[in-house]
């Protein structure tokens, strides 16, 4: 449950952007989370529900952008289906992950004076 | 003025941050990986699942390596100070980092565990990581390479199940491998189709830390390694940390 550690991270970040800018409360959280980063959104929202308390995130809503799995070739940039052999249909070269694995802290808004 | 909704609420200000969550670790883990450079010591971050044989490599390969390269270890552990202590038993000089409940190691942790190697000498340090599929995956530790166990036992299916951990995985050691005469129906070749899906360029060793076999293959590996992290010049009047 790994869930509670990125909460925690998420949260020492957010505190710190938040007091730099002189915000009294934070309204709004946004991470973008991908299918293959090994972090569940479900639980993430979970262990947030649990660690905002008594912090400047109390009021705030998380939001999780998920983003689905994409590999391409790594030399002509064909599509690899997702499940398949990681290798190009067209050229035989090792596929790469494009997106997916992102753990991202995208965007906060804060109240300030 | 508030820049989501277009309110005109002019208490509320949004900042656009697109940074990773993680990036204090990381950041802690390029800390940790300058520490290796500059001592010419290869890093790597062995994982697995609880009982994979995590241990049982440590100790293979270090007496497979006595007289040639210096190892040290820290095992990171729930509860208990036994791999450590088997290992220093081995002869290789190692700490636990008891987690408590954390199911993974972080560069911090590594962090600190590292000040009690200071005077030691060593070649290769091995991080083993706690028994775990999941969690080890997503945390840099300033590792140079991931080395993921896998025991025969687990069945060839496990990279399907538990792809980030293989995704990340520079090297599969498939251990145990002298139990495959009696699983039927398993294979090596079955273990590296179910990788192909999950590691665009599967590298696997297939060893036995009971018989020996498999194990030069290793050697090989690291000693390859070995012989990149060492050639890595040391920069002149850097700060030792």
């Amino acid at each position: 449950m790994h869930e509670y550690s990125i909460v925690q991270a998420l949260l020492a970040r957010v505190e710190q952007e938040a007091r730099a800018h002189g915000a009294s409360a934070v309204l709004r959280v946004r991470v973008r989370v991908g299918a293959v980063s090994g972090v569940e959104p479900e639980l993430l929202a979970c262990a947030y529900e649990f660690f905002r308390v008594r912090t400047l995130c109390e009021r705030a809503e998380l939001n999780i952008d998920r983003v689905e799995e994409q590999w391409a070739c790594r030399a002509c940039r064909t599509t690899v289906e997702r499940g398949a052999v990681l290798l190009c249909p067209r050229c035989g070269a090792p596929a790469r992950l494009i997106q997916g694995d992102e753990i991202m802290l995208e965007r906060i808004e804060m109240e300030v004076p | 003025m508030c820049q989501s909704c277009g309110c005109g609420d002019t208490g509320v200000a949004a900042l656009d941050i697109h940074d990773k969550v993680l990036a204090a670790n990381d950041c802690m883990a390029l800390h940790n990986r300058g520490h290796f450079a500059r001592r010419g010591i290869l890093a790597l971050n062995l994982m697995g699942s609880p009982g994979a044989g995590k241990t049982a490599i440590v100790e293979a390969t270090s007496s497979a390596l006595k007289g040639r390269a210096r190892l040290g270890a820290v095992s990171g552990d729930l509860a208990t100070d036994r791999d450590a202590r088997r290992l220093r038993q081995a002869g290789v000089p190692a700490l636990t980092i008891t987690t408590g409940s954390a199911c993974h190691l972080d560069a911090a942790m590594v962090h600190r565990a590292l000040d009690s190697f200071r005077s030691a000498a060593l070649d290769i340090f091995v991080i083993e990581n706690v028994g775990n599929l999941v969690c080890p995956a997503i945390y840099d530790l300033g590792q140079a390479a991931n080395v993921v166990a896998l025991s025969v036992t687990e069945g060839e299916d496990k990279p399907l199940k538990y792809p980030p951990i293989f995704r990340a995985a520079d090297l599969v050691l498939l251990t145990k491998i002298d139990l495959l005469p009696h699983l039927s129906g398993l294979s090596v070749a079955a273990f590296e189709e179910s990788l192909s899906h999950v590691m665009p360029e599967p590298r696997i060793i297939p060893i036995s830390a009971r018989t020996g076999e498999g194990i030069s293959d290793w050697i090989d590996w690291i000693t390859d390694r070995l012989a990149a992290s060492s050639a890595v010049p040391s920069p002149q009047g850097e700060q030792q940390t």
